[in-house]
């Protein structure tokens, strides 16, 4: 193969990451203390140049790949050495899927910066705000980027933290400030599965890098030590709490309590991808490893199909998105789980999905933005009637909720067909699933939609909300063109894995059925919450029918409050506290006990010395014959 | 007087001036002064350190040797030298002790009770410090760790808050006991070396050519060991440190468990596994069980803490663990690792005090459950909290990070003599640190600085002053500067480790 030829862009990719990160530093120390508005301004036009630039990346990228995808190191510098044959190189990994993800990155991250400088107007703290949105940038894009799983740890830990540091962003609000630790810690445990899996892998196989880990070598050293599978799934526990899969995902619904551009920029189409980018990247080894990938695919359908299911009682915008985002991440995994080497479809097909959703996805956050901020109420029941008052906002909402119950031509609708296509080799039960899953999905998102829209307004705030302003409607429209038109894309032809894939795109049968279960949870949405004005009784009496199972399935199966109990009841109560009283008590209290004892003994000693000549006189023979008699003793 | 005699004096001549000082103001001005020439000092020397002994030497002699060596025999008969010099390890301890001994002088700025003689005692501490990091003879190692240690307990008892005495006293006995486990060591290296040869010295590196008998390791490694542990809050010898760090004022905080504490691991580094590499063979797995020990206890015990000095202290017992593990793992990585964890923790901790004594003097108490919003009373001060927070719990682009990375990785890889599969496991729940270090950070931090402002009279508090932003500015940077490019501290210390290492082999 002879050596790929570098364009300028390619040359210079780290570009993309780096301006993001040198506009952290700019508007952060030196711009936000002095203005707002400029903070906005060029934290905004920074990424806009990574736009820019990772599209011409793109564009350099699809001229020189051929036939075949090639895999560049373009750029790379040594970042720390542990021993000289294991050292860290921060780089920028170009393949098919980095590319893809750099652009999606930029994207929805300049839009969402765009759509924030209106809908944080007038905010405290709107400085920091665009300050974190930077950062978060810049660490998404060194996580797609990463050449290796050390670089990809790294950054995977600084999207955490800026999704701390923006989950938090209201931090005069107690839900805040514990939705941002819960989000934290939950993922940091996950991490420590990750940073564990890392260990084992490096330490088996003396290598980090995503080249080199792809390798037949390494994947039959892994397996002679027999801790192939046992590092992918540790790896994989990595991805589930970044992605949210079952039963890590009791963070990401409380995440809602951040602003909403970052619910979408974060908490939808990008950071909660990464877990599925990660499995996605360690595909080949994935691939060699059936048991692992097995719980994946159990694992995201599980999810999907869980999510969805507790989408339909929540009455939170914001929270229907969230567990809907579950779900699709849970479809995202599982359509990763029931790829094979031979039988790639699926993780084309993930990888399509997580593209489209990305765009339909923030679209839905970006909307819901728009409505919470014109009603002041993140509860559907307050809403309705906004279809006339938002025309544009309701239009482009619209079509996210085509595209994401997968109406036919919106995005969604070729990726999810994909998906399915590429289920039907595996068990039934994947196949029926995934259609399941897609008919609650359609349900939901239709839910939200005629409760917010259509009908007559239900409370005096939403009578009164009037259309976001145009900095914000841009950013709708755009998502919106994307949704329309992404589904269009050949992506097949751009990534792909294994066996090249046969063209044959659309599955007729799969199509039908699928469309179909997606209007069948439309039609139903339809006679339950949009038929009539006293649409809130039909659902009541449905309920109610439900009894026990619907208040289950409200409370999101209390999972929340198993990990309550978890936390405060017993590592709180039965192991932090004890440990802190036995560190007090015994092991200091040794401490004190050989100081007191110490006292005593002297004070004994003390009381010999009364000043009289008698009591010296009787210490003095006592004394001389216990030493005579030792003496004798030992030498004698 | 050469460079590294300077570099050990000049705290001790500052102090002189300071006792000699006519005015009170002028009393914090000249130990800045002293301490910021120190800082330039210490910059010169790592030039002169790296161009000498780096670059421009054969590759034999920059994996050997020490540089800048100043020797004078000062009791011959005895073998007693003044030998100091300066490698890579102590290289990095002494820029670490520069740094908190000058932000330490600043934080100390509104010091008044006294404050001739304050001042004149942290700057003889130091001396000692220095000292310990540059001697490379045990009788010169042994007198500087006596005067490093022996002015704490004036310091606490003198200047601090709460049950000072007490605490001045348990610390300073405990400290004696690890002292007189080292002296004995000491003595005993010297005598059984010496018969064996004949040459009876001090001399560390001397020493080290000299394969000391196996029964004799077997028990003077755990002795030595043990005696630096206490100073490193090795488990269960630790209970001087929560006690301590409480009653002691903000620079001795800082100074104590930035840099005495790693005065332990330096030792245990520097001369117990040095000299006495069988008997860390035998007793590796041990101290690194107890190591695993004081990292998870540490963490689980600084969860549930109430006064925001002991939180800090709880963190510092299981952050310490994870030096004493990277000892114990004797292999290259860990020893490496073990000595960027301590500079790391040296400046996190230092911050994480100097940040106490700030707020402390604002809020006048500690308690963290009668703080509450503070953030957005003193953003800068809280923002710098939680950069210490966040280096603390291991934030990659923070130099905890690294150190940590470097110390799990070294103990999964293991070594030649100990069983795979128990550092392995061990690996593992030490790692689990990085999690229970999340818990406490996030929870203890949020309750102080986030949600609303929960006493009235806090919200009209002031933020940080300019001398405090200096202050916290320069330990912050610090931190993020190692956390984003650690290559060039990682290669000033490299070098040296393999003296050690070869011992092993």
């Amino acid at each position: 193969m002879q050596p790929p030829v570098m364009t300028f862009m390619l040359e210079n990719s780290w570009v993309i990451a780096a301006v993001p990160f040198f506009s952290f530093l700019l508007v952060g120390l030196f711009i936000r203390p002095y203005s707002d508005k400029w903070a906005g301004l060029v934290a905004t036009s920074a990424l806009f140049i990574s736009m820019l630039a990772s599209y011409l990346l793109a564009w350099d990228y699809l001229q020189i790949s051929g036939a075949a995808p090639q895999v560049l190191v373009p750029w790379s510098v040594e970042w720390l050495q542990f021993i000289p044959k294991i050292s860290v190189h921060m780089g920028v990994l170009i393949d098919p899927i980095s590319v893809m993800m750099m652009t999606v990155v930029t994207t929805v991250s300049f839009l969402v910066h765009v759509y924030s400088i209106g809908y944080m107007h007038g905010e405290n703290g709107y400085g920091r705000y665009f300050t974190y949105l930077n950062l978060f940038t810049f660490s998404m894009l060194g996580l797609v980027s990463s050449t290796n799983i050390f670089q990809m740890y790294v950054f995977w830990e600084l999207v955490g933290v800026s999704s701390f540091l923006l989950i938090g962003f209201y931090y005069k609000k107690p839900a805040a400030v514990a939705a941002a630790k819960k989000a934290f810690i939950v993922t940091r445990f996950a991490d420590l599965g990750f940073l564990i899996g890392i260990l084992i892998l490096a330490g088996t196989s003396q290598t980090i890098y995503f080249t080199s880990l792809s390798q037949p070598e390494v994947v039959s050293q892994l397996n002679e030590f027999g801790v192939l599978n046992l590092a992918l799934l540790l790896i994989f526990m990595g991805a589930a709490g970044k992605s949210a899969m079952f039963p890590l995902h009791i963070w990401l619904p409380d995440a809602m309590e951040g602003p909403t551009p970052v619910s979408a920029l974060i908490h939808a189409a990008t950071m909660v991808v990464a877990g599925v980018y990660l499995v996605a990247r360690m595909f080949p080894l994935y691939s060699q490893a059936t048991y692992a990938l097995e719980v994946v695919a159990f694992v995201g359908l599980f999810t999907s199909a869980f999510a969805a299911i507790i989408a339909c009682t929540q009455d939170d915008i914001k929270r229907v998105l969230a567990f809907s985002t579950l779900s699709q991440l849970g479809y995202m995994m599982f359509s990763l789980g029931i790829a094979t080497l031979r039988e790639p479809l699926g993780y084309t097909a993930s990888m399509f999905h997580l593209y489209n959703h990305a765009f339909f996805k923030a679209l839905l956050f970006l909307g819901a933005g728009a409505v919470i901020h014109a009603v002041h109420t993140n509860n559907i029941w307050e809403m309705g009637g906004l279809r006339k008052k938002m025309p544009i906002t309701h239009i482009t909402f619209l079509i996210a909720v085509l595209a994401i119950s997968g109406i036919w031509p919106f995005s969604g609708f070729f990726s999810k067909d994909e998906i399915l296509v590429a289920s039907l080799h595996g068990h039934p039960i994947h196949f029926i699933g995934g259609l399941i899953v897609a008919g609650i999905t359609a349900f939901y998102m239709s839910r939200i939609y005629f409760l917010t829209f259509l009908g007559n307004s239900r409370t005096e705030a939403s009578s009164h909300a009037h259309e976001a302003s145009p900095v914000m409607l841009f950013s709708l429209v755009v998502l919106a063109a994307f949704s329309c038109v992404t589904g269009f894309i050949p992506f097949s032809h751009y990534v792909s894995i294994g066996q090249p894939l046969e063209h044959s795109r659309i599955n007729l049968l799969v199509a039908i059925s699928g469309t179909l279960m997606a209007l069948i949870g439309i039609f139903s949405s339809w006679i339950i919450y949009g038929s009539s004005s006293g649409s809130a009784k039909r659902s009541d009496v449905i309920a109610r029918r439900l009894g026990a199972i619907y208040s289950l399935i409200k409370n999101k199966f209390y999972f929340d409050e198993i990990y309550q109990f978890v936390t405060h009841k017993i590592i709180f109560k039965f192991i932090a506290s004890p440990i802190a009283w036995f560190d007090r008590k015994v092991v200091d209290g040794g401490v004190n006990l050989s100081g007191w004892s110490a006292r005593k003994v002297g004070e004994g000693f003390l009381s010999m010395q009364t000043g009289q000549l008698q009591t010296y006189g009787v210490w003095f023979v006592i004394g001389t014959i216990v030493t005579f008699f030792l003496f004798w003793a030992t030498v004698g | 007087m050469g460079l590294l005699s300077l570099l050990v004096f000049l705290p001790f001549i500052t102090a002189l001036f300071v006792m000699a000082a006519p005015i009170q103001k002028q009393i914090r001005w000249i130990a800045l002064f002293g301490t910021g020439l120190h800082l330039i000092l210490t910059a010169i020397t790592t030039y002169k350190y790296v161009s000498v002994g780096l670059l421009s030497t054969s590759p034999e002699d920059k994996l050997t040797k020490l540089f800048l060596v100043e020797k004078i025999d000062w009791f011959t008969s005895i073998g007693i030298q003044y030998n100091l010099g300066v490698d890579g390890i102590s290289m990095a301890m002494v820029i670490l002790t520069s740094i908190i001994i000058f932000t330490g002088v600043l934080a100390s700025w509104n010091v008044e009770n006294r404050s001739k003689e304050f001042f004149a005692l942290l700057l003889v501490l130091v001396t000692g410090v220095f000292g310990v990091f540059l001697s490379f003879d045990l009788f010169l190692f042994f007198m500087f760790y006596e005067v490093a240690v022996l002015p704490m307990y004036l310091l606490i008892g003198v200047w601090g808050t709460g049950p000072k005495e007490y605490s001045a006293m348990k610390l300073t006995l405990m400290l004696m006991v690890g002292s007189a486990l080292i002296l004995v060591g000491f003595l005993a290296l010297y005598f059984i070396a010496g018969a064996k040869t004949g040459i009876y010295t001090f001399d560390l590196n001397s020493l080290a050519q000299f394969n000391y008998p196996k029964e004799f390791q077997s028990w003077a490694f755990p002795t030595i060991f043990v005696g630096f542990g206490i100073l490193g809050a090795l488990y269960p010898f630790h209970t001087w440190s929560p006690d301590g760090h409480a009653s002691a004022p903000t620079a001795v905080s800082m100074l104590h468990a930035g840099v005495l504490m790693k005065l332990g691991g330096y030792g245990a580094l520097r001369i117990a596994v040095y000299l006495l590499p069988e008997g860390a063979k035998e007793w590796g797995l041990f101290f690194m069980a107890l190591a695993t020990i004081n990292i998870l206890y540490g963490a689980f015990g600084a969860i549930k803490q109430k006064d925001l000095k002991f939180f800090t202290a709880y963190s510092s017992v299981s952050h310490c663990g994870l030096v004493l593990f990277g000892v114990a793992t004797l292999n290259f990585m860990g020893f490496k690792g073990a000595v960027l964890q301590m500079f790391s923790h040296g400046i996190m901790t230092g911050l994480f005090f100097a940040l106490i004594g700030m707020i402390y003097g604002r809020t006048h108490t500690r308690m963290i459950s009668e703080m509450g919003g503070l953030g957005q009373v003193m953003p800068w001060l809280s923002t710098s909290f939680y950069i210490a927070g966040l280096a603390s719990l291991g934030l990659p682009g923070f130099s905890g990070f690294i150190a940590e990375v470097h110390v799990f990785m070294a103990w999964f890889f293991g070594n030649a003599w100990h069983s795979i599969v128990f550092s392995r496991v061990l690996t593992i729940l030490a790692a689990m640190s990085i999690v229970v270090t999340a818990v406490y950070v996030l929870r203890g931090l949020g309750k102080v600085f986030l949600g609303p402002v929960q006493d009235p009279h806090h919200e009209n508090l002031t933020d940080a002053t300019i001398t405090e932003k200096l202050t916290t500015g320069m330990l912050v940077a610090t931190l993020a500067i190692v956390g984003v490019y650690p290559l060039p501290l990682i290669k000033l210390i490299e070098n040296s480790i393999y003296p050690i290492l070869n011992r092993l082999h």
